[in-house]
């Protein structure tokens, strides 16, 4: 299958590691990855702090890059990007858009996947050959749990892991305070939230929690950094992407 | 185009609600304080736990579970599209049954109504029950005002009256108290307690009881809410757990009932899909202990004098916006409210208006306004969320809360006129918009290395992501972008290795197949 990668604009510009083991996971099993270079961003900061007139040339980038035949399929390691490619690109395009720009978006809505639901879904695969002996807890993110419904599907791929010890994460569905700009504008709220989702996260004494997201993650590394707590984030297709031959250095990488 | 000498340029607008539907500061600020205070959240922690656990059991309990909200969904949808004949068809039936309806624009006139009927009874006392529309519209306030004493009976909005205080939740008004302090405000606020009650809930229920059974044989006119109004027959229904609102119903001479225009719903029938669907969703239990319904008057049973106060305020408004007309599909029933990760650290009084959590910060806006450009307390509500969808899963009609807030969000910031906010999205869309720009801005981004120092963490950042950094840092941006990394050298031979690898692999399978 011919895979457009969608980097996102977080995960290329702070989180590439995760963008890395997407793509390698992705060849590994197979799969022609291209990564379109006049890619940017979704859109999705706009769309949700209330901006949809802002994101428009975005929304028409992503389908042009995309948008291509040759393309089987976008995979991106994000749930919240894909949640927004499937589910406001339209609403954008409906209202400030012109037919082709509706036609484009209504194109690559159809082939947009975040990673769990393309292996499990479209490549019927759990095992991926991933090799992690550490003890890890999963957060689903509210896009990927609520928007995507990617249900148990991250659950499948990590318990195929060798060597994994997973552990479930005590009131798991509640939201970490994320939100993007909500962290922000109403910091205090989210702030909280955040103090119950690491309360929750030190009751596994896992070395690592996982999610889909790497925005959702960013904040919950930076909430564990500042009370210096031992266990730290990985997104799952880290998780996913290490094995035997190269396994992911756990203690290298925690700064 | 011509125009006709006399019509106006724009349809007229209908007016904004008015009551309690604005607090006197922003979301933020309100927050701040109300996060402070420790007990509230335990409080709400506990009590919205408590509740999430209990609907989830016997809503998964029913089979078709998802279809009685579809159900609910269509039926409201419906009775939204043809609101104004439902309800005239509602008056004429109350009409036909011995009572009397009357029309209400907004929260002033509703409450004139009512005084004036009231006084007509010659009482100065009135109970009351079951009512957020009363709530809304200040009605408690309007009376004392003019010499009317009214006395909550519901247990929870009696705590809340005897406290001066306002309710923080749709369906649990008193969340906020525990029983320590609920015995204290029966010691302070009602006359003749015993001194030495205690905080066990069943004296404190008993003490409320004595005080309530009094005013209940006593008090000639009542007011009430409505859960519901059935345009077919005229029958008006009241869905509660303590059979206060049952004696309210029953025992006076006079029930004045002020309902929302949205709660009627076309036909008798439409009540079996809202029996199930707002007891489970909003107390968790199967069937809620008390449904009263009354239709118009019946001689010698019950009171002899009914009347229907139709509230508009702000609804009409409502109804012509397509979220406005979604968000009056909601039936109170306060699910959003117990799964809502923002009510459950904040509290309802944060928001400010009688309509707290998800549903309220799409409702209250819509109601009464949110004038950006006038820094509305109201325009921080769709702001208050983080867009977490939880709201939406456990609505049991279905109202997408989390589109809605984006859609406000939208409105607002269309409202707002320029700010440093809408300059810095367009300027962000700008770059992205354009990969070389984005390329530069990401090597600019790459520099913040510099601010992470050895530790490679930022602790503090300027304003307006101070609120960020002051519980979180930073990991400083790493050296090198992925797109950079896979035009490297590096990133060339791991993807050429991976895809060797994957070349492996499927020739494999086709071996195995074969």
């Amino acid at each position: 299958m011919r895979i457009g990668l969608f980097a996102t604009c977080l995960g290329d510009t702070l989180f590439p590691e995760a963008v890395k083991s997407t793509a390698v996971l992705l060849a590994r099993l197979g799969h022609d990855v291209v990564f379109p270079p006049d890619q940017t961003c979704c859109g999705q900061m706009h769309v949700n702090t209330g901006y949809q007139r802002e994101p428009v040339p975005l929304v028409r980038r992503f389908a042009e890059q995309f948008g291509d035949a040759s393309i089987d399929a976008v995979v991106m390691p994000s749930g919240s990007c894909a949640g927004c490619v499937r589910h406001q690109h339209e609403i954008v395009a409906e209202r400030y858009g012109d037919a082709s720009l509706r036609a484009g978006v209504a194109t690559v809505k159809a082939k947009t996947y975040e990673l769990s639901e393309f292996l499990v879904d479209v490549l019927g695969v759990s095992q991926v050959g991933a090799y992690f002996p550490h003890r890890v807890t999963y957060h689903p993110t509210c896009h990927s749990l609520r928007m995507l419904r990617v249900g148990d599907k991250p659950l499948k791929l990590l318990r195929a892991v060798e060597g994994i010890d997973l552990v479930e994460l005590p009131e798991a569905d509640s939201c970490c305070g994320f939100g993007g700009t909500f962290a922000v504008k109403n910091a205090e709220t989210s702030t909280a939230m955040l103090q119950d989702k690491m309360r929750n996260i030190a009751t596994t004494e896992a070395a690592v929690c996982t999610a889909g997201d790497s925005s959702c993650l960013m904040h919950i590394a930076g909430g564990l950094s500042r009370i210096r707590s031992g266990t730290r984030t990985l997104h799952l297709a880290q998780i996913l992407g290490s094995t035997r031959i190269a396994p992911y250095a756990l203690t290298e990488a925690a700064r | 185009m011509s125009t006709f000498l006399g019509m106006p340029a724009a349809p007229p607008r209908s007016p904004y609600g008015t009551g309690n539907l604005r607090g006197d500061r922003k979301f933020p600020k309100a927050a701040h304080d109300e996060l402070r205070n420790e007990q509230l959240r335990r409080n709400l922690g506990r009590a919205t736990r408590t509740i999430r656990t209990k609907r989830l059991g016997v809503t998964g309990e029913l089979p078709d579970w998802e279809q009685l909200r579809d159900a609910g969904s269509a039926i409201k949808t419906d009775t939204m599209n043809r609101l104004p004949e439902l309800l005239e068809q509602l008056e004429q039936k109350v009409t036909e049954h011995g009572g009397t309806v009357h029309w209400a624009r907004d929260g002033a006139e509703a409450n004139e109504i009512v005084a004036r009927l009231i006084r007509a009874t010659g009482s100065s006392d009135v109970i009351k029950v079951k009512s957020m529309a009363t709530q809304e519209i200040g009605l408690n306030e309007h009376l004392e005002s003019i010499g009317i004493t009214p006395y909550e009976t519901d247990l929870a909005e009696l705590i809340v009256q005897l406290a001066d205080d306002k309710p923080s939740h749709i369906l649990v008004p008193a969340i906020h108290r525990n029983r320590d302090e609920i015995r204290q405000i029966f010691l302070d606020e009602i006359p003749g307690v015993d001194p030495d009650l205690d905080n066990v809930p069943a004296h404190l229920a008993a003490a409320a009881r004595v005080h309530l059974r009094e005013k209940f044989m006593t008090t000639k006119v009542a007011v009430s809410g409505a859960n519901f109004g059935i345009a077919e027959t005229g029958t008006l229904s009241v869905v509660e757990s303590e059979g206060n609102g049952r004696m309210c119903l029953t025992l006076p001479d006079t029930l004045i009932t002020v309902m929302g225009i949205e709660k009627v719903l076309p036909r008798y029938q439409d009540l079996e899909v809202f029996l199930q669907l707002l007891p489970r969703s909003s107390t968790g239990e199967r069937m809620n202990p008390y449904t009263s319904m009354w239709t118009g008057v019946t001689p010698g049973d019950g009171p002899q004098d009914f009347h229907l106060v139709l509230l508009d305020n702000g609804r009409t408004a409502a109804l012509a916006d397509t979220i406005g007309r979604e968000a009056l599909n909601c039936i109170r029933c306060s699910a959003c409210l117990n799964v809502c990760p923002v009510y459950e650290r904040t509290g309802g009084h944060a928001y400010g208006s009688t309509y707290p959590g998800p549903i309220g910060a799409v409702l209250t806006p819509q109601l009464a306004g949110m004038d950006a450009a006038k820094d509305d307390p109201n325009s921080s509500l769709p702001y208050a969320s983080s867009l977490c969808g939880a709201c939406f899963d456990a609505c049991p009609v279905k109202i997408d809360i989390p589109s809605m807030l984006v859609e406000l969000r939208h409105q607002h910031t269309e409202q707002s006129g320029t700010t440093a906010e809408k300059l810095a999205m367009k300027a962000a869309a700008g770059v992205m918009k354009r990969p070389k720009l984005f390329t530069a801005a990401q090597k600019g981004a790459a520099l913040g290395r510099i601010a992470g120092g050895p530790s490679g963490t930022i602790s503090h950042l300027p304003a307006p992501l101070s609120g960020w950094s002051d519980s979180r840092d930073t990991a400083a941006p790493p050296k090198q972008t992925f797109r950079a990394w896979l035009a490297s050298a590096e990133g060339a031979a791991t993807m050429s290795a991976a895809a060797e690898e994957g070349a492996r692999r499927t020739a494999d399978d086709h071996k195995e197949d074969r």
